[in-house]
């Protein structure tokens, strides 16, 4: 691109298209939700076949259970976040004020979910379950830890679309692409602790 | 963008940088990127050629000092080859392929300023530069570089007392998890700016094939490499953290890597070869002056090789001990995803029927494309069929069938995209005498190189073999014209040397080229997509103002008009015309 062009004047082009079906940022975020709902098929898949061809029994013996039942009630507070979320959805096409409750309430519950996750860990690693100790504690940590570092960066994102919705200057493309990503991040959750705890 | 105003306003809202490093290193414009990531491919193809050049040295006269390198020892041979194919695949053929072609072309194509996301593409250039650099830095670790194949196969890649190249082979896939985030910010821009970018007009059949190809092949990237990146996860705590996910040793299951890198390295062949197909169809159109025969088929086909393309990974690992029953299942859909090749092919060969062809030099690299890359998919029918797989697997019959898909599609489909786009990028034309004798000088050493490489894997000879002196069934005298093995693997090196000085006329022609070649003007190609409507090379912004598009991608001959072509930007009865 060596200058062989005069820096032309800037000039505003009337772009006579409708707007697209779906705005760019939703259209992006789309599109890495696929990859990284593919990132966990490959993830899971790997698991089912560790643990469809373990002799030992899953989890094998001398490893701790998972907590089964606190990670139920952990799960019931993310689905919650998910629906508060959704809620606040609906209530910023009507009147965007009225969306900060119900945002608000959604990113407590998902701290709580992060933070209580990180208590779970701290236990499970006292009593003996770590990267190395198996199969089992390796997948654990794996497929629960890539979902703990995607709650923890979708908590960032809502964090972000918090403060500009406080200051007024939240676009919705770009809360409806938060809320696709935390959708995510609740949506695949359940599967996982399915697949994962029980 | 506001979306909350009614028609929202298409702003060339950026200025032209005027500092030299927001312009050149910094910049967010769709060119200016493509350029990084082209001059980067190029660099880092001479030094993958550069490893080819010494490990054939090596294959060619064992044990002999090679010119410019030394000598070769057993781990740096590893280390050469490992890289060469690393570096052939993931820092040329995608980043020039996919990511140059893909950032010139699509906004100049669909006739819009700039990427949708133009931050997010400087990020994914960054992030590629890093990940080359992370790749080169191993070299100079402790240990060397890693050797373990670019299939990178557990235990020996996921164990450093294995591979001896502890933090090479992590410095390695570091580089290629980085190089896969890099594509994955590019081909979120890619598909967003396709679909939603469009000039006024354009429907989504009006769309250039070229930019359907690397969009298809973004898709087909992002869908595939989500596993491999778990994958990459896994094989990286097993080197650095002692997890045992592959290593049978601790427990694991080498088997699993290779479904995960497969599963990706599948689609990944497709990932490089669409955009190849795509710079050919636009060339074979211009050159030879046809509507491209059977958009909407071609379209479809691509679509159902993208579905196929997901499920033919298995045929890598039918001597890894899958199931025969599940062999057949793969074997026949490798068989299938040549129809839709094979059918692209005839598809190519009938718009060329009844034209007025020129053969100048992008037509040149386009028709050897379609030459070169049929005989890579014909050999690969014995391999996609389990029963003759097991014989061939691991020889050379393999080394040179997917040379010869991988070299047209890296190679000859680069210089086809090259020459023909050249004049726009630099508004220079390009001397075709000076291309023709690269052409001839690259295409003929070519085959010489893998003609006998199909000979010597037919007769047993293995891959991965650093000196073939202590075997004497691959040392045999007078097997193909009077001459022996060892003349066989000294004709494939000499080839390459002369290959590789023919490379220099390339250079020579750029850079005359650059200094005094005729100006192109806007249009030499008398082409009919978008980006020639822009002068030459296309200022900040690409269009004076946002251009109506009336018409398909490829009318050429049109019988109702004068000149021969009739360009997607011009109105049917003046300006201002709507689509008739």
């Amino acid at each position: 691109m060596a200058g062989l062009h005069a820096a032309a004047p800037l000039r505003v082009i009337r772009d006579p298209r409708p707007p697209p079906r779906l705005p760019n940022t939703v259209f992006g975020t789309l599109a890495f939700v696929v990859t990284e709902l593919m990132f966990f098929a490959g993830m899971v898949s790997a698991f089912s076949i560790a643990r469809a061809g373990s002799v030992l029994g899953w989890p094998p013996p001398g490893q701790p259970r998972l907590p089964q039942m606190e990670t139920a009630v952990n799960s019931f507070a993310l689905l919650l976040s998910g629906l508060l979320l959704y809620i606040a959805g609906r209530r910023f096409a009507r009147q965007r004020r009225s969306a900060r409750a119900p945002l608000f309430f959604a990113i407590a519950l998902g701290l709580f979910f992060v933070a209580s996750q990180g208590v779970e860990w701290v236990a499970l690693i006292r009593e003996g379950l770590t990267l190395t100790s198996s199969q089992h504690g390796g997948f654990f940590y794996l497929i629960v830890g890539s979902h703990a570092v995607h709650a923890a960066a979708a908590l960032c994102v809502l964090a972000m679309v918090a403060l500009r919705l406080l200051r007024g200057r939240l676009q919705s493309s770009t809360f409806t692409a938060a809320r696709i990503f935390w959708y995510f991040v609740v949506g695949i959750w359940p599967a996982l602790y399915l697949l994962v705890y029980l | 963008m506001p979306e909350s105003a009614p028609a929202p306003t298409h702003e060339a809202a950026h200025h032209e940088p005027e500092n030299w490093v927001l312009k050149y290193l910094w910049s967010t414009d769709h060119k200016v990127i493509a350029m990084q990531y082209l001059v980067t491919g190029v660099f880092m193809a001479l030094i993958g050629g550069f490893f080819a050049y010494a490990f054939r040295m090596q294959l060619a006269f064992p044990g002999a000092e090679v010119p410019g390198y030394g000598l070769v020892s057993p781990s740096d041979y590893n280390a050469l080859v490992t890289n060469h194919g690393t570096i052939m695949i993931f820092w040329v053929a995608m980043p020039v392929l996919v990511a140059a072609f893909g950032n010139f072309l699509i906004p100049l194509m669909v006739g819009c300023d700039d990427m949708v996301f133009p931050k997010i593409n400087r990020l994914s250039f960054q992030v590629f530069f890093l990940s080359a650099v992370v790749l080169l830095a191993s070299f100079f670790v402790e240990g060397g570089a890693f050797g373990g194949a670019w299939t990178a196969y557990p235990p020996l890649s996921a164990v450093g007392e294995y591979s001896l190249t502890p933090l090479g082979s992590t410095l390695w896939l570091v580089a290629v998890a980085l190089e896969f985030v890099a594509f994955l910010l590019g081909g979120i821009n890619f598909i967003t700016t396709a679909m939603n970018s469009r000039a006024p007009g354009m429907r989504l059949y009006d769309i250039p094939i070229v930019v359907w190809m690397i969009v298809i092949a973004s898709v087909l990237f992002m869908l595939s490499v989500g596993p491999l990146i778990a994958g990459a996860i896994m094989l990286f705590m097993d080197q650095q953290v002692g997890t045992g996910f592959f290593d049978p040793a601790r427990g694991g299951d080498p088997i699993l890597w290779q479904h995960l890198f497969w599963f990706f390295g599948h689609p990944e062949v497709y990932v490089v070869l669409l955009p190849a197909l795509g710079i050919t169809a636009e060339i074979i159109c211009i050159f030879s002056r046809k509507k491209l025969f059977a958009y909407r088929t071609i379209l479809y086909t691509v679509f159902a090789t993208g579905i196929l393309s997901f499920t033919v990974w298995a045929h890598h690992q039918f001597i890894a001990g899958i199931d025969p029953r599940m062999a057949h299942i793969f074997t026949i859909t490798t068989l299938l995803i040549s129809v839709p090749i094979a059918e692209m092919c005839f598809v190519y060969i009938a718009t060329l029927y009844k034209g007025s062809i020129t053969l100048n030099t992008p037509m040149l690299w386009g028709l050897a494309f379609i030459f070169e890359f049929l005989i890579g998919g014909v050999t690969g029918i014995f391999l996609g069929a389990s029963g003759a797989d097991i014989y061939f697997h691991d020889t050379y019959f393999v080394l040179a069938h997917f040379h010869y898909t991988f070299f047209p599609i890296a190679i000859i489909g680069t210089y086809a995209g090259i020459t023909l786009w050249f004049p726009k990028m630099f508004g220079k034309m390009l001397n075709d005498r000076l291309g023709k004798i690269h052409f001839w000088g690259t295409i003929i050493p070519f085959n010489l190189i893998f003609i006998p490489l199909f000979f010597l894997g037919g007769l047993g000879q293995h891959r991965r073999i650093y000196d073939y002196v202590h075997f004497p069934e691959l040392m045999r005298e007078n097997v193909l014209f009077g001459l022996g093995m060892q003349d066989l693997r000294v004709l494939a090196t000499v080839s390459l040397l002369v290959m590789l000085a023919f490379q220099v006329v390339f250079f020579v022609n750029v850079y005359l080229s650059l200094k005094n070649g005729p100006r192109a003007g806007r249009n030499p190609w008398k082409a009919t997509t978008l980006e020639w409507l822009t002068p030459s090379p296309p200022p900040h912004g690409n269009f004076a103002e946002l251009p109506t598009v009336y018409r398909g991608a490829y009318e050429y001959s049109h019988p109702d008009r004068q000149e021969d072509y009739w360009p997607q930007w011009e109105p049917e009865f003046g300006p201002g015309a709507g689509r008739g």
